[in-house]
């Protein structure tokens, strides 16, 4: 009998079931957790009760991302600048309190590698190739950019692998997304993934894993292929893969807790292995040409509604469901836009770079190109560059990148979650509109009444420049 | 968690799409370090709009909320359940949930239910008016004008729910076969099995 095919996902998977129940559901074995502030004080608390301790701290990352300003943490004297929102504060200290007290490795807020915890643990070679990986967001996906099986989990679920190191999971389907071909100028890893979320809907990837494969994927370093994976989420999809390949070894290599010796070799052999074998089959496939994909926008309120640069804010009745056309009235009502308006007629007066979807030193990188030269225009009131962690604002640094930014008016922030959700001081003014290289254009994410349009480095700092959304094209030399 | 079997009473009509857990609880409520009195904060966008479903008197204290496709897309906040409890609702209806937030109501004893547009459509008509009964052991929803809508529930799940059983509690009674695999982890995969800088 011939061995049966399986798909990367499948293989990941098989090689973490430490126990397959009867009714399908598998505990499975985590082998990277990822802890912050905001999901994990009731996770520790519960084991606190219950007098039960983590057992694998050494398996256990924490990071503080969310809370922290991105102003200056230390004053001229390297004394720590108190924060002045006390709950804010006070979760902060239950991190460390809490990492200290159950032995977990702490990266805290002054030291060089600490950033947002999707960027850290790839940095830093935590997070690998064929691993399983949680964490308590649902941004977790991720990691998935590596070849990792890497997803989101509630507090709950922290609890249970901090008390365990597994989960009880029941297995998802597969879905294939294929992007074939080149991409064109000023297209980018971000605008492919918002086409895949307009084209698959917020929930067409729900109850499925999804392996994101084709050349332009293949094509894609890195940082783009962990802004892809990052929003698998946003189509619904707790996890999203892209095969480990050269490209993937390259960037492992030398990491801080990459593979080292015989045992690189040894992962690299079996990583290798992990791709999917040819003629297995997924649940379902969708294939999209990479020519179809321009500069994209969102518009509404869901990571659904997208368009393209060139395109124009859709009437509700142009929806086939009702429920969608009542949610399109909403949305454009919320959003202050107007059917058959332009996006590229769009006024916008602050700008966010940054969060864990596109703060990496290639988003900034490309953020810059754009700037160089050139100035914010006098509408935008506000616009920051956030780096996703303190080691990408000390390589964005030793570029100049940082005074690209700063000479055409964007302030240069200290790393965290900052703008993405507002849970720290920077968030955008209600009624305002946010050019965004965030995950999220909901109701209310970049502070109560924001209006939220995601885009990519390049667009958002074409958006700066004209202080409307704009064609990053047309600024392209 | 707190055992659940039965639920019965005035179900909240709310029926939107996509709605996401920001939506749910926003993210200035998670700066909290314990679960409880997030109900405060729950719906608080939606809760500004003049005559929304939630402040109307009729549905106060309802147990019950029926919803539009993919109910707690989004972030994984678990912050979103804890509202959904602090509000006093242990059931949501819905046509589909997001992974996510399905796995977090179970694990805080909130029974989510899915059942096809056709017969939400029905729930939500009927909860105008009346009251809606749902029973987990039979794995179903009954109205007082004779519908009766069947439902699926893994099974685990089901077993957990209606004795409130700590799964955690039960994980750790196997820590032989978790010894076991982190055993073969060391000799096959040993780059996977730990971590050092």
């Amino acid at each position: 009998m011939s061995k049966k095919l399986r798909t990367l996902y499948e293989k990941i998977w098989d090689a973490h079931v430490v126990e397959r129940r009867d009714d399908g559901t598998c505990l499975v074995y985590i082998d990277r957790h990822l802890v912050h502030e905001v999901t994990s004080p009731q996770a520790f608390e519960a084991l606190r009760v219950a007098g039960r301790k983590v057992r694998r701290p050494d398996l256990t990352l924490a990071v503080p991302d969310h809370n922290l300003p991105t102003t200056a943490r230390r004053d001229a004297a390297g004394k720590p600048i108190p924060i002045a929102d006390a709950e804010s504060a006070a979760q902060l200290d239950a991190l460390t309190r809490n990492a200290h007290a159950f032995g977990i490795r702490l990266i805290g807020d002054a030291d060089a590698e600490q950033g947002i915890v999707h960027v850290v643990g790839p940095e830093q070679g935590f997070s690998l190739p064929g691993a399983t990986i949680v964490c308590g967001d649902s941004h977790t996906a991720c990691h998935g950019g590596l070849g990792a099986l890497a997803f989101g989990i509630g507090t709950s679920e922290v609890e249970h692998v901090l008390a365990t190191q597994t989960l009880l999971l029941k297995q998802s389907k597969s879905m294939e997304v294929r992007v074939e071909g080149d991409l064109g100028p000023g297209v980018s890893a971000k605008d492919v993934v918002l086409h895949i979320c307009g084209q698959l809907g917020a929930a067409g990837g729900t109850g499925y894993v999804i392996e994101y494969t084709g050349s332009a994927i293949r094509n894609l370093s890195i940082e783009g292929r962990l802004t892809i994976s990052n929003m698998a989420i946003e189509h619904g999809a707790r996890a999203g893969l892209v095969a480990p390949d050269e490209t993937t070894f390259a960037y492992v290599k030398g990491r801080p807790y990459a593979p080292k010796g015989a045992d690189w070799d040894k992962a690299v052999a079996w990583w290798k292995s992990l791709a999917t074998d040819p003629g297995a089959t997924y649940d379902k496939v969708v294939v999209i040409n990479a020519a179809d994909i321009e500069p994209t926008v969102t518009w509404g309120t869901s990571p659904e509604d997208t368009v393209a640069i060139g395109g124009v804010v859709p009437a509700p009745e142009s929806f086939a469901d009702a429920s969608k056309q009542e949610a399109a009235r909403k949305s454009l009502d919320y959003m202050g836009l107007t059917p058959g308006q332009k996006l590229a007629e769009v006024e916008v007066q602050n700008i966010f770079i940054g969060s864990c979807t596109n703060s990496r030193i290639e988003d900034l990188r490309a953020a810059a190109e754009v700037l160089r030269g050139r100035h914010k225009a006098a509408n935008v009131k506000w616009a920051i560059v956030v780096p996703g962690s303190g080691l990408v604002k000390a390589q964005a640094e030793a570029e100049g990148l940082h005074e690209v930014f700063i000479a055409a008016g964007l302030e240069w922030r200290e790393p965290g979650c900052s703008a993405c959700l507002g849970m720290n001081p920077d968030k955008v003014p209600a009624g305002e509109r946010c050019a965004s290289t965030s995950n999220r254009n909901f109701v209310g994410r970049q502070g109560p009444g924001a209006r939220t349009h995601l885009v990519s480095p390049a667009m958002a700092a074409a958006a700066a420049v004209t202080g409307r959304l704009t064609d990053v094209r047309e600024l392209m030399r | 968690m707190t055992p659940i079997k039965h639920v019965a009473g005035r179900a909240i009509p709310f029926g939107r799409k996509n709605v996401d857990t920001d939506v749910i609880i926003p993210s200035h409520y998670l700066k909290t370090i314990t679960r409880e009195g997030l109900g405060k904060g729950a719906f608080e966008t939606i809760r500004r709009e003049p005559g929304n479903i939630f402040d109307t008197p009729e549905y106060a204290g309802a147990p019950i909320l029926i919803a539009g496709d993919n109910f707690g897309c989004g972030s994984s906040r678990e912050h979103a359940a804890w509202a959904l409890l602090d509000m006093g609702l242990t059931c949501v209806i819905a046509p589909s949930f997001s992974d996510i937030f399905s796995g977090n109501a179970f694990k805080n004893g909130i029974l989510t239910v899915v059942l096809p547009q056709e017969a939400v459509d029905r729930l939500i008509e009927v909860a105008q008016t009346d009251p809606i009964d749902i029973d987990l052991e039979t794995q179903t929803v009954t109205t007082p004008f004779q519908d009766r809508f069947t439902f699926e529930i893994d099974p685990f799940r089901k077993a957990c729910l209606l004795d409130g059983l700590d799964e955690v509690g039960l994980t750790l009674a196997q820590g032989d076969i978790i010894s076991a695999h982190e055993a073969g982890l060391r000799a096959q995969l040993p780059f996977l099995a730990s971590a050092n800088a």
